[in-house]
């Protein structure tokens, strides 16, 4: 035990102590904020106006398409489609849509919408929808239906309430808090497993190409420099995160503070990084006072505390079987790529699994996912932040955990017998049959 | 004199081949042994073995006069396997004290053997370079250093002298000797039989993964003598024949003599003395190790046996 801390230790401060590690804590969230600002100025940018001439023959629009708006703007203009035309190709507007006098809004007729111009995808959505959306208030009011009548319906989703058996509210919000909470918790394990799992690797590389390997084997086990290794690495996966946590919370308070507006236009933007489609969902499902509202009824200390376990049970697992294929590989680390499949093919399935389980906690394949320790690290992320019992049972959590705690124990006996093999033969090139072949050897 | 080391019939069998099958020996405290045999002979896996990197199929090891236990006589063997480096990146000084700490010494120990041990092969100034700047010599004698820092009982070092040119091998030596002198044991594995015979007491050689010599270095050439003389007459006669021996190489003046059966050295001084030929020289031609290596590995195809099925 001694040993393996001495090692852990070595492991530790040499990362630590490296140029590229205060770098890479403090570069990258400075790389995710360039990018954020990237988005914001963009977003910010892309408030072209995109006028359209409207001639309404028909008179249907009353003069008034959707609410008034930055991006889209229409105009209504008494000309034909000649002169129409001849000011699309004067850039006046940049298109124009021509409602013929025989128009009805009995929906067999189309309208004419011509650009000078191809439009853009987000602006041809926008478009559309507002358009529909006044042709079908129209259409309903053609019917006879009052304005009041018309309004009932809209609200009609309101009269809806969520609540689980128990008789609990569910609030949409909280269903959108939950699905962030666990959407970013599910990503960064993965990423969590990929950066530091791959860090175990080259560290065993290393220690097998510089022909070190025996050297300090003859003074160790083999095991417990492995341990020694994946702890140490592990000691500084925790220690990046945290200052990666710290940092981009401070820098996002920051530019909330400093930038107000910034922060307001950044929400209901249609592009966003992987990461913040889940924050997408929280702004879909009800302003930002919902959303922190939403975010108190989380429970917090349970995610937390799953989260913690998770990212170690899930790196434990994972970073043994990597320093495995690390103690396979000879010089060549093309030999890496090919042997890591079976290891990064549970991961990705885990993510995508992940992406179902977030929408619905409770489907057959999450409650397989969330149990089955190579995926469970990432799967029961997504769960678990919909809460116990809403989630998943209390049962399906201890059973997860008790089988994470399995499965690393049985990961590490395969691979610490693969690694002791591994690691002192040279000039072979290792399949994973034959690395197979030697976690069951006797000895 | 007390044993070191004792192996009684250790086995270690591959999937492929026995890499060591049957070997027994024992080594002398204080003394300076070498392992020898051909690629693939089973050495490696031999050191292996006596390092606790690997346990044996079958058989004992006996260490200072008890059984082996490969975690708690860590600190009583320093090895330098024949497939050695160190962290490129890492200073010199935290790397040795590193390996010393992992060895067992504490800190303060660790720091002042490194001390000592890099001021008298003059390192000192090498303690915050990285091994990526030292010269393969250079990083070979810190090797050295390090396998020996703690003072083990039982030294084992695979291949010590390459890449080392011959002041630093010679100042290697020297150290080993001095261990030696001190009372270390050392086990030495080479192919180069010249270092062996200069630096060895006793020889075991072994070839596909069993020992087929074993004695001290005089026994082994006593063993394997021919009964060849060298002689050195002032002048030769015309001819020459004696039933005494025959004529094996001649150059100039100077006979290498076999003896024949039943006779022995003297018959063949009383000949040249009966023949009034003055002799100037007469030695006895003892074999090389490297003659008597050659004669027993050539034609087992030692080399080729990793890719032989076994069958037993």
């Amino acid at each position: 035990m001694n040993k393996i801390i001495l090692v852990a230790q070595r492991e530790f401060l040499t990362r630590v102590q490296k140029k590229t590690f205060l770098l890479s804590t403090i570069g990258l969230p400075l790389i995710i904020f360039v990018f954020y600002g990237m988005i914001i100025y963009f977003s910010v940018k892309t408030t072209d106006n995109y006028k359209i001439a409207v001639a309404d023959k028909a008179n249907i629009f009353n003069g008034k398409i959707g609410s008034k708006d930055k991006e889209v703007i229409f105009e209504f203009v008494p000309s034909d489609t000649a002169a129409l035309q001849a000011s699309i190709a004067k850039n006046d507007y940049q298109a124009y849509l021509y409602v013929p006098a025989s128009f009805t809004l009995d929906g067999k007729d189309s309208l004419q919408f011509r650009s000078a111009k191809s439009v853009g995808l987000m602006t041809r959505e926008k478009i559309q929808s507002k358009i529909n959306k006044a042709l079908e208030e129209k259409r309903l009011l053609s019917f006879n239906i009052t304005k009041e009548q018309l309004d009932s319906i809209q609200k009609e989703k309101e009269y809806i309430q969520f609540s689980s058996a128990s008789g609990k509210t569910e609030n949409e919000t909280k269903v959108g808090v939950s699905y962030a909470v666990g959407m970013i918790s599910g990503f960064m394990i993965y990423i969590i497993l990929f950066i530091y799992g791959t860090m175990v690797m080259r560290g065993v590389m290393e220690e097998k190409v510089s022909r070190i390997a025996e050297v300090i084997i003859s003074s160790v086990k083999p095991f417990q420099l492995m341990m020694g290794k994946i702890f140490g690495i592990g000691a500084v996966g925790l220690i990046q995160f945290l200052i990666w946590i710290v940092l981009v919370f401070g820098i996002q308070f920051a530019i909330a503070m400093l930038f107000p507006s910034l922060v307001q236009s950044m929400q209901g933007q249609p592009i966003q990084p992987a990461g913040m489609q889940a924050a997408h969902a929280v702004q879909e499902s009800g302003a930002m006072s919902g959303a922190m509202k939403g975010l108190s009824t989380i429970n917090f200390p349970l995610i937390i505390g799953c989260f913690i376990f998770y990212f170690i049970g899930g790196y434990l697992l994972y970073s043994s079987l990597f320093a495995a294929v690390g103690s396979a590989v000879n010089e060549d680390p093309q030999d890496a790529q090919s042997l890591l499949l079976p290891i990064t093919m549970p991961i990705i399935f885990a993510i995508v699994i992940m992406m179902k389980a977030v929408n619905d906690p409770n489907s057959g394949i999450a409650i397989f996912g969330s149990l089955f320790p190579l995926t469970s690290p990432i799967v029961m992320m997504a769960r678990v932040a919909y809460g116990v019992p809403e989630g998943v049972t209390l049962f399906q959590l201890l059973l997860s955990m008790a089988l994470l705690i399995l499965g690393f124990l049985g990961t590490t006996w395969i691979a610490a017998k693969i690694y002791r093999t591994g690691i002192l033969l040279y000039g072979k090139k290792i399949t994973w049959k034959v690395m197979w072949t030697w976690a069951w050897k006797k000895n | 004199m007390s044993k070191i080391l004792e192996l009684k019939n250790l086995k270690k069998y591959y999937a492929t081949q026995k890499a060591v099958d049957d070997i027994s020996f024992s080594i002398e405290k204080g003394s300076i042994f070498g392992l020898l045999g051909p690629n693939g002979a089973g050495k490696t896996t031999l050191l292996r073995m006596i390092t606790g990197i690997f346990y044996p199929d079958q058989g004992e090891i006996i260490l200072d006069g008890q059984q082996f236990d490969p975690i708690n006589d860590i600190i009583k063997i320093g090895y330098m396997p024949e497939e050695r480096g160190l962290y490129k990146k890492m200073k010199i000084g935290d790397q040795a004290l590193y390996l010393a700490q992992l060895k067992g010494l504490s800190k303060t120990e660790a720091m002042a053997k490194i001390k000592f041990w890099f001021k008298r092969l003059e390192m000192e100034s090498w303690w915050n370079k990285k091994v990526e700047d030292l010269s393969k010599g250079m990083s070979q004698k810190l090797q050295f250093v390090i396998t020996v820092l703690h003072e083990p009982k039982l030294i084992i070092l695979d291949e010590p002298f390459s890449g080392l040119d011959p002041v630093n091998a010679n100042l290697i030596k020297d150290e080993i000797y001095g261990l030696a002198q001190r009372g270390c044991t050392v086990i030495f594995s080479t192919h180069r039989m010249e270092q062996v015979e200069e630096i060895c007491d006793h020889i075991v050689l072994v070839n596909l993964g069993k020992k087929i010599l074993d004695g001290t270095v005089t026994e082994i050439k006593q063993q394997f003598k021919e009964n060849i003389y060298s002689v050195k007459v002032h002048q030769l006669p015309a001819n020459l024949n004696s039933d005494a021996f025959h004529i094996v190489d001649q150059t100039a003046n100077l006979l290498t003599v076999k003896i024949n059966e039943g006779k022995n050295s003297n018959d063949v001084l009383k000949y040249f003395i009966e023949q009034n030929l003055t002799i100037e020289s007469f030695n006895e031609v003892l074999p090389t190790l490297n003659d008597i290596f050659i004669n027993l590995v050539d034609g087992t195809k030692a080399t080729t046996r990793a890719f032989q099925p076994i069958n037993d």
